[in-house]
């Protein structure tokens, strides 16, 4: 599993990436009530902001990690959205893609540096 | 937590804002809103009955006839019909009893001092006294614990209570659409008293999250989204407030900053009205979102004021204003919201309707 700076999590499985947000991105969130996901077929570029999470808060934007194509989502995420508060890192999975440039994969963060990402970050 | 008005304030504890929001109208839920500005205001060389004549020159409401042990709600206007804070304001024996919105509490007591020359003696309890509020039908059941005269109150009472060997005062009224109290207490004993309610098995601790949208849903304001200087109580459907007396043709018409514009709405019918607004899909259409009359129109009819999701209906609710002609329940328009307009209809105010103890 790797990480990005906006509390995004990715998985690799071959030429595909699995998109979610963090555990503590959830607990920042609160409780979520609504998500809009990206079309399967779509391509993104990145930092496209791809993906809409809104809690009883606020709304906030998931980006694209990197350039690629969407290829499947998570509906049931969108029906239900207090999925991704009960279980963030696995069954609320938000999408996959495919990478254009798979490399991009191995410049995100690891578990240990998004760790410390979020300590220097006071959080 | 989060700064408010020189307060720490909790947005949700550990629950988080739908399962406090969702206590609150099922049991009970305690809300610390001491940042909420609470004033006495007592005649000094003078009587009562004047002192309520020279406030009823600064509001629209009937504060001569509010009898002694009742409060009721009211609005601070300004020249141009404007709402400078809105308020409740209470009877005591002898004196009033003011709470006014955090952010504007300093202004209110400068305002109030400034215009109320002479003859009253006007105490700020800011730094004094905590407000506690507990909301949710099973609050007179916790409160009558500390407090066996709460049974005996009706909505918009106020008493004397002592708790925990201290004077406080007791109103049963509050922000959420649910029978409930708020309690001001010396800030000494706010916390022991606070802990001895959120002992209890009924009640929960709540933060400003669930407050919100709790009064979303009960179709409240909340000054500086929905209402403000650039709102009338016209507009805002608050003229209720606004009683016969106060009116054109009333005993004690008019006298009060603002009156000619707000009586002529009163009786010709304003331009806009605040409204509430369904979201005909999932996504909340917060405040600042404009609303257009269809999906391609430039020009906006109007603008969501306040807006979430509400937990007891499961679904997103929003308040906001248009033009008269767009008022009527029903009536559908599209609501910008990223960018992209979505479908919402007008729909009936409270979105949950309250449940008072009015008997």
């Amino acid at each position: 599993m790797k990480y990005t700076e906006e509390h995004e999590w990715l998985r690799q499985d071959g030429d595909l990436f699995t998109v979610g947000v963090t555990e503590y991105a959830a607990e920042a969130l609160g409780d979520v009530v609504f998500v809009e996901l990206p079309e399967p077929g779509q391509d993104v570029s990145k930092g496209d902001e791809i993906v809409v999470v809104e809690s009883v808060k606020a709304a906030s934007g998931i980006e694209a990690p990197f350039d690629g194509e969407i290829v499947d989502i998570n509906a049931e995420v969108a029906d239900n959205p207090a999925l991704i508060n009960d279980d963030p890192q696995g069954a609320a999975w938000l999408f996959r893609m495919k990478a254009k440039d798979g490399a991009a994969f191995d410049a995100l963060l690891s578990e240990e540096d998004y760790q410390a990402f979020l300590r220097e970050s006071g959080r | 937590m989060v700064a408010f008005a020189g307060h720490a304030l909790p947005i949700h504890y550990a629950t988080g804002v739908i399962k406090e929001h969702l206590h609150t109208r099922s049991a009970a839920s305690l809300f610390d809103v001491s940042h909420m500005g609470q004033i006495r205001i007592r005649p000094d060389g003078t009587n009562l009955v004047d002192l309520c004549l020279a406030l009823e020159h600064l509001v629209p409401i009937d504060v001569l006839g509010l009898a002694t042990g009742r409060q009721r709600y009211g609005v601070l206007t300004d020249r141009d019909g404007g709402i400078l804070d809105d308020f409740m304001l209470a009877k005591v024996p002898g004196e009033l009893f003011m709470v006014v919105n955090g952010a504007q509490r300093e202004a209110d007591a400068a305002y109030l001092r400034d215009h109320l020359s002479g003859g009253c003696q006007i105490d700020t309890m800011f730094a004094d006294r905590a407000l506690l509020a507990l909301q949710g039908p099973a609050s007179e059941t916790a409160l009558t614990r500390l407090f066996p005269g709460a049974r005996d109150m009706r909505f918009l009472d106020i008493r004397d209570a002592t708790i925990a060997g201290a004077a406080c005062l007791v109103t049963r009224s509050g922000y959420t659409g649910e029978d409930g109290f708020e309690i001001s207490v010396p800030i000494g004993v706010a916390e022991g008293i606070a802990e001895s309610l959120a002992d209890m098995d009924e009640v929960r601790p709540a933060g400003l999250g669930a407050r919100d949208t709790l009064r979303m849903e009960a179709g409240l304001c909340l000054y500086g989204s929905d209402i403000d200087e650039t709102t009338t109580p016209v507009e805002a459907g608050i003229s209720w407030a606004i009683p016969r007396v106060r009116r054109s043709g009333g005993d004690r018409c008019g006298g009060f900053p603002g009156a000619e514009r707000i009586l002529d709405e009163i009786d010709r019918g304003p331009g806009r009205l605040r409204i509430g607004i369904a979201p005909e899909g999932r996504a909340p259409m917060r405040a600042g979102a404009g609303i257009f009359h269809d999906a391609e129109t430039p020009s906006p009819i109007g603008i969501v004021t306040s807006g979430g999701f509400g937990p007891s209906l499961g679904a997103p609710v929003s308040m906001g204003y248009v033009a008269t002609s767009h008022s009527q329940p029903g009536t559908r328009f599209h609501v910008e919201t990223r960018g992209r307009r979505l479908p919402a209809q007008v729909t009936a105010l409270p979105f949950v309707q309250p449940r008072y103890r009015r008997a």
